[in-house]
């Protein structure tokens, strides 16, 4: 008699469980996930938006801050609860290698000579081209810093630098400032002697920086005067300088750009909606409503090329910013970022 | 043993069931996955069966016999469940930098090779002429490692296989995990100095003023983390509001550092942690009858030694279940000390975070999570002894 009771119960229990799975992973609405702050803002405006009213049907946007780890957990737990996500290169080269992502229908977007082709992979296009640079606020630095070698020159500028932390630009930037020409920086890293050398031109400027972990940090260390120069996204800077009214300026000879993509996350259940939502972000004439309103390039060469003049200018993907900037060697920071950081926590620590 | 007594029993199970449930499914679970994913290493072994069984000859001295060139080069060939793939690629490439790409590019070469068992590694990628790529493979044949754990704690094996310390200037988890413990223990005890009286002034308030001073606990509570974090940068910089009214009343000359340091950090964590340790004090002094006090005095004591002999006794149980939260919540912190702290201000939990997040290294982030359990517990066994052996007068 119990058993058969004991039987019922854990076969409604199942049930309920059961429907619980198949609703949830029938009913949800294509998720897109992006990078949060004004940065979504916009996309909101210019891309979810306008698709969710297109296809007629809800679309949930989440933000996110990085790191494969977030995307294998998902992936691993079998049906993800996200669908579309903007990934960084180095996420990108990782879960492509790790089968983390679907493969994209090229011919919905147009076709791969659409985009730069640094934007194209099996697994992901491009959405946007970003910077890593210098940044100082230019009322009140009367003389302009003009590269990384300033930005180490405590005499010429007294006063704090902010960087981001962990060994991933700080490296770059010290290498830059040590004389290395910004073409050769990776290839220095490469080797252990470049390494040491990065970590010694950093010990130098060690006293004096100020290290931020959040995007929106390195604004606020200017605005308060915190910092007289810091490394900073291009695109809050010029956000900054929009809403607020600021005088801040970015450097654009060794900066360090990279280009953020879009993929579907593997087993996605809105595998269809997912790819359409990607070729709307992707169409021309929906990405170069973007540069409005933050500055970043687009890997569509038909939108970059629409893009005003005006707005040109700021951005990663200008000649003239891209004539001494560096491109981010992802495939050098997936192989060595365990150990560089290993090595960054204990140089810290001295 | 009688029906009745049976299915009394079966009841009671029947009661606590969810209670058992819910604790294997989110603690006994999550922990034992935390515990095996520190030691298992069967990552290389399941890609790289043809390769791990031809490595067994093979003393690891010199570059390997041409027998597992060939095991390799069938192994990467026919290895079909790419995520497999890559987690074996990631375990490789945490043990030896450069493995991620040195794989992917001779995956590729291993497929179109028309004779796999000829593949040149060599020629594929140079750095195959370097020993301790194949080392390393050889290295992830067992079964189980202690290689994370040891990381953990900053050791290693050295190619002899007895246990060394990591060099200096190499990696920090120790003095990172130490430096945990000392922030944790410095805001439990400034959350005590400030909680204790706060506490004993709402308990001793009544009506309006008690509800404000609750209020007042309870209101950073409802409040986002990074609200508050961010509050307390705009109070603390350089320019901020602190060190302009302190300059403007005369009292210092130049801005006090007060934030991107350790003071800044304590302050920041005590402020989040206040109502960890007030609401325990509060909740056993509410229940210590009021006359206790005028009757102390009226035998002769002092204010102070009333204080010191009854009612701090009395507070004792609220202030050590509040020392223990603060202590235990404090540990795990890690976005206001990346926020508001310095460089030696970072704690384990952003290096945990940094390779369960960061590069999906979850073995790694088990073992550190596993040495703070470890730690942690030691220092909770140590501190039971301490809190039981003082027996209250009278109780």
């Amino acid at each position: 008699m119990r058993s058969v009771r004991t039987f019922a119960l854990v076969g409604c229990l199942s049930a309920v469980v059961g429907a619980w799975g198949i609703i949830g992973a029938e009913a949800r609405d294509l998720t897109v996930v992006s990078w949060g702050g004004n940065y979504q803002d916009a996309q909101r405006k210019i891309y979810f938006e306008p698709f969710a009213k297109q296809s007629g049907k809800p679309l949930l946007d989440e933000s996110w801050d990085g790191g494969i780890g977030v995307i294998a957990a998902k992936v691993k737990a079998g049906v993800p609860n996200w669908d579309v996500v903007q990934v960084e290169s180095e996420e990108l080269a990782l879960g492509c290698a790790d089968g983390f992502y679907e493969q994209l229908d090229w011919d919905k977007l147009g076709g791969k000579d659409k985009f730069l082709p640094a934007a194209v992979s099996d697994c992901g296009v491009g959405a946007i081209v970003w910077s890593t640079a210098l940044s100082y606020d230019a009322d009140k630095l009367k003389e302009a810093p003009a590269s990384w070698a300033d930005f180490w020159d405590v005499q010429k500028f007294p006063g704090k630098r902010g960087l981001r932390r962990g060994p991933k630009y700080a490296l770059e930037f010290a290498l830059m400032a040590d004389g290395v020409a910004p073409a050769d920086v990776y290839k220095e890293l490469a080797t252990p002697t470049g390494v040491d050398r990065a970590f010694k031109k950093l010990d130098a400027l060690k006293p004096h920086i100020v290290w931020w972990e959040s995007g929106a940090q390195p604004l606020q260390l200017l605005a308060s005067g915190e910092v007289v120069m810091t490394s900073a996204y291009n695109g809050r800077i010029s956000g900054i300088n929009k809403a607020e009214g600021k005088n801040f300026k970015v450097v654009w000879p060794g900066s360090i750009y990279a280009i953020d993509s879009w993929v579907i996350l593997k087993d996605s259940p809105n595998k269809d909606a997912a790819m359409d939502f990607i070729a709307f972000a992707s169409a021309p004439e929906n990405q170069v409503k973007l540069p409005e309103y933050i500055a970043y390039g687009l890997p569509n060469k038909e939108a970059a090329g629409a893009v005003p003049a005006n707005l040109q200018a700021d951005l990663p993907t200008a000649p003239d910013n891209l004539a001494e900037a560096v491109p981010l060697d992802a495939d050098f920071w997936v192989d060595n970022i365990e150990e560089l950081n290993k090595r960054f926590n204990a140089w810290l620590a001295q | 043993m009688s029906r009745a007594s049976v299915r009394d029993r079966s009841r009671a199970f029947a009661l606590v069931a969810p209670l058992v449930l819910f604790l294997a499914l989110f603690f006994v679970w999550p922990l034992w996955t935390m515990v095996t994913a520190s030691v298992v290493d069967d990552a290389v072994t399941k890609v790289l069966p043809r390769t791990a069984v031809a490595m067994a000859d093979w003393d690891g001295s010199d570059l390997p016999p041409p027998a597992v060139h060939g095991a390799l080069a069938e192994d990467l060939r026919t290895a079909q469940d790419q995520q497999a793939l890559g987690e074996a690629v990631r375990r490789l490439n945490s043990a030896v930098s450069g493995f991620r790409t040195l794989l992917t590019r001779t995956v590729t070469a291993a497929r179109e090779a028309p004779d796999p068992a000829a593949l040149d590694f060599a020629a594929v990628d140079p750095r195959w002429n370097e020993p301790r790529f194949w080392r390393a493979i050889k290295e992830a044949v067992p079964p189980y490692t202690d290689r994370n754990l040891l990381a953990a704690l900053d050791l290693r094996r050295d190619a002899g296989g007895s246990i060394v310390a990591e060099e200096p200037g190499a990696a920090a988890n120790r003095i990172i995990m130490l430096r945990t413990f000392v922030i944790a223990g410095s805001v439990t005890l400034a959350c005590a100095a400030i909680g204790l009286p706060y506490a004993m002034l709402a308990a001793a308030a009544g009506g309006v003023m008690r509800a404000l001073l609750l209020l007042a606990v309870l209101v950073p509570l409802w409040t986002s983390l990074l609200v508050r974090t961010a509050a307390w940068f705009i109070l603390l910089q350089q320019e901020g509001l602190i060190n302009r009214t302190l300059g403007s009343l005369g009292i210092i000359d130049a801005p006090l550092p007060l934030i991107f340091n350790r003071l800044g950090v304590i302050i920041a964590m005590t402020h989040v942690l206040l109502p960890f340790m007030v609401l325990p004090i509060y909740s056993v002094l509410i229940a210590v009858p009021r006359n206790l006090m005028p009757a102390a005095a009226s035998l002769g004591a002092g204010p102070i030694r009333a204080f010191w002999r009854v009612l701090l006794p009395l507070a004792m149980p609220g202030l050590m279940s509040g020392c223990l939260l603060v202590f235990m919540v404090a540990i795990g912190y890690y976005i206001t000390p990346a926020l508001v702290g310095g460089a030696n201000d970072q704690m384990i939990s952003s290096v945990i975070a940094f390779y369960a997040l960061g590069t999906a290294n979850w073995g790694m982030a088990g073992a550190l999570g596993l040495i703070l359990l470890a730690v942690t517990l030691l220092l909770y066994l140590v501190y039971g002894r301490l809190s039981r052996s003082p027996q209250l007068p009278g109780a």
